[in-house]
């Protein structure tokens, strides 16, 4: 069983990021970038399926700028066999992502394809889903477990107000959730094993895929701020404060 | 053209966030239509409410097996047969709406535009990216708008003085691909947290899952919903589903207290737009203290019992 994990490249999750001042977006120059943390949860459970003897080959996919390359290798230093980079500089959308991953996984069959549930950069939540839809595959989104057998996945999904199982069958799409498993570190020795391995290049239009956005992003502002408040100092004017001032309860 | 709203139900009652739903589209345009998908003799209730909430004008009524537990693969397929003659479908964005909102749009060859928190004009919305540390402004030119609504942003509308007519439409048959098995709900007396009008959340600071208990009475004496920080719910204190945050639930209440949270971007991410905001750590150095309106610098285990005792 073939697994593909798409990968993306975004700002670390403990970096707060600055709206320029020209309201064209964030300011990602000299921040720190990492693999978004649902997709490391991918690729951890990818090769959790390898360690068990379920899968036989692990590819890990990112698609963007050169720099890209760094998620790759964390990937494959995570224990992906190899990886393939679609370089673009184009910005890219959910559903241009969604249409280069179909066009790879055309290429190379996979059973199951693992990606996180949304990336903490554009929060949007959508690629796993769209490429289910242009596949014509089924999906297990929000996935706290996975059992595969008998090219069945068998998955639990965390639900508002709890958990539901479904089951999918191979080739399948499923994307992560927090709790699904705790991502291994990499070691020194995975780091230089996985500069080893094999990185392909391509681009989306040698995939047949045009990645313009199809939104337009007309300006990116700051959130309005909360004004701050006051220390009470103690629980008694706490519950004054409450009580006859903010009056809610 | 109309606005078509995917309602969310159990097949027995509407859930609020399709009201705030409905409150989005009519932001859009006054000609409203809801689809209420799904099977069981408690469905045609659920439509005759919905066509009784204030400005819907037509509930599309899709009733079969196929779409009983909501499985991705047969409602995007009932939307999209129904998509035809809408300018705008709109989900709210919730667990059920973000599973099937993209698929319908991939399967539309359209973008689709996640957790609007305003509309602008007709193709123009905003909506948080950088777990809300920034606000986008995006234009779609796509003929039709896929859309899940942050159900905090918009107020939902009465449930009541509508008079839409209800119309059975033909449903879809069950796909081959995907089986629903179970679920395993939590049952609770306490309100929904997504909508609660007071929550009270935890954080690392609570130190077990045992200790989580002590929030217990305070939130009994407010009506409170419990909710928890992506920290507590990492170390096994309280389940997923309480999870307040970017990836977890989007919460606006009138009051969130905050109990031994530290304050992560993360989790600000989830509360920030709660009406008043009351934070209790011992460490005066929180970040949490930054947004809250109340900040009380004090031991939780000594606090927390205190205040439900003076409430």
């Amino acid at each position: 069983m073939k697994v593909l994990v798409p990968v993306k490249r975004v700002v670390d999750y403990n970096v707060k990021v600055r709206v320029k001042s020209d309201q064209t977006g964030v300011d990602i120059a000299n921040v720190k970038m990492s693999m978004n943390p649902f997709d490391e949860i991918a690729v951890e459970e990818a090769i959790r399926l390898k360690e068990k003897g379920l899968a036989t080959e692990v590819i890990a996919i990112s698609c963007g700028p050169v720099a890209c390359q760094e998620t790759l290798r964390t990937a494959m230093a995570i224990g992906a066999d190899r990886s393939i980079l679609v370089q673009t500089d184009v910005e890219l959308q959910p559903l241009a992502v969604a249409k280069i991953l179909k066009s790879i996984a055309e290429k190379e069959t996979p059973d199951l394809i693992i990606l996180g549930k949304q990336a903490i950069d554009d929060d949007a939540n959508q690629t796993g889903q769209m490429l289910a839809a242009l596949l014509g595959w089924p999906q297990a989104t929000f996935a706290s477990k996975v059992e595969v057998a008998d090219g069945f996945a068998t998955v639990t999904r965390e639900v508002d107000g709890g958990l539901e199982i479904i089951k999918i069958k191979l080739p399948a799409i499923i994307t992560t959730d927090l709790r699904l498993n705790e991502p291994r570190y990499v070691t020194l020795p995975n780091i230089m094993k996985a500069k080893k391995k094999q990185l392909d290049n391509v681009t989306p239009e040698s995939l047949g895929v045009d990645p313009a956005p199809r939104l337009s992003i007309l300006k990116v502002t700051e959130p309005p701020a909360r004004s701050a408040g006051i220390i009470v100092p103690d629980v008694a004017a706490l519950v004054d404060k409450l009580k006859n001032e903010a009056k809610v309860v | 053209m109309s606005v078509l709203v995917i309602a969310e139900h159990d097949n027995a009652h509407v859930k609020s966030a399709t009201l705030n739903v409905i409150a989005a589209a009519l932001k859009i345009n006054p000609e409203v239509h809801v689809l209420v998908a799904g099977a069981g003799a408690g469905l045609a209730d659920v439509a005759a409410q919905i066509a009784a909430c204030e400005g819907v004008k037509k509930v599309l009524l899709a009733d079969a097996p196929s779409l009983a537990d909501g499985l991705a693969e047969n409602l995007a397929q009932q939307v999209l047969n129904m998509a035809s003659g809408h300018s705008h479908i709109l989900f709210p964005s919730t667990a059920s709406g973000k599973n099937v909102a993209p698929r319908v749009a991939a399967m539309l060859d359209v973008a689709q535009i996640s957790d609007i928190i305003a509309i602008e004009d007709a193709d123009t919305f905003q909506r948080p990216i950088y777990a809300g540390n920034a606000i986008a402004t995006v234009k779609s030119s796509d003929a039709v708008k896929v859309i899940t609504v942050r159900t905090t942003a918009f107020d939902a509308l009465a449930n009541q003085g509508g008079s839409g007519v209800v119309e059975s439409v033909s449903a879809v048959a069950a796909g081959i691909l995907s089986n629903f098995v179970s679920r395993e709900l939590a049952t609770s007396d306490r309100p929904e947290l997504a909508g609660a009008r007071m929550v009270v959340s935890g954080g690392r600071g609570m130190g077990s899952a045992e200790n989580f208990k002590v929030l217990n009475p305070l939130a009994d004496k407010l009506g409170a919903a419990l909710g928890a920080s992506r920290a507590a719910v990492d170390a096994g204190y309280a389940p997923n589903d309480w999870q307040v945050g970017q990836t977890g639930k989007i919460v606006a209440p009138q009051l969130y207290v905050a109990v031994g949270i530290s304050g992560a971007i993360q989790h600000l991410a989830g509360m920030k737009d709660s009406k008043v905001i009351v934070a209790i750590n011992k460490d005066a150095e929180a970040p949490i203290f930054g947004v809250a309106d109340y900040g009380l610098v004090a031991d939780l285990f000594e606090a927390v019992p205190e205040i439900t005792k003076q409430l």
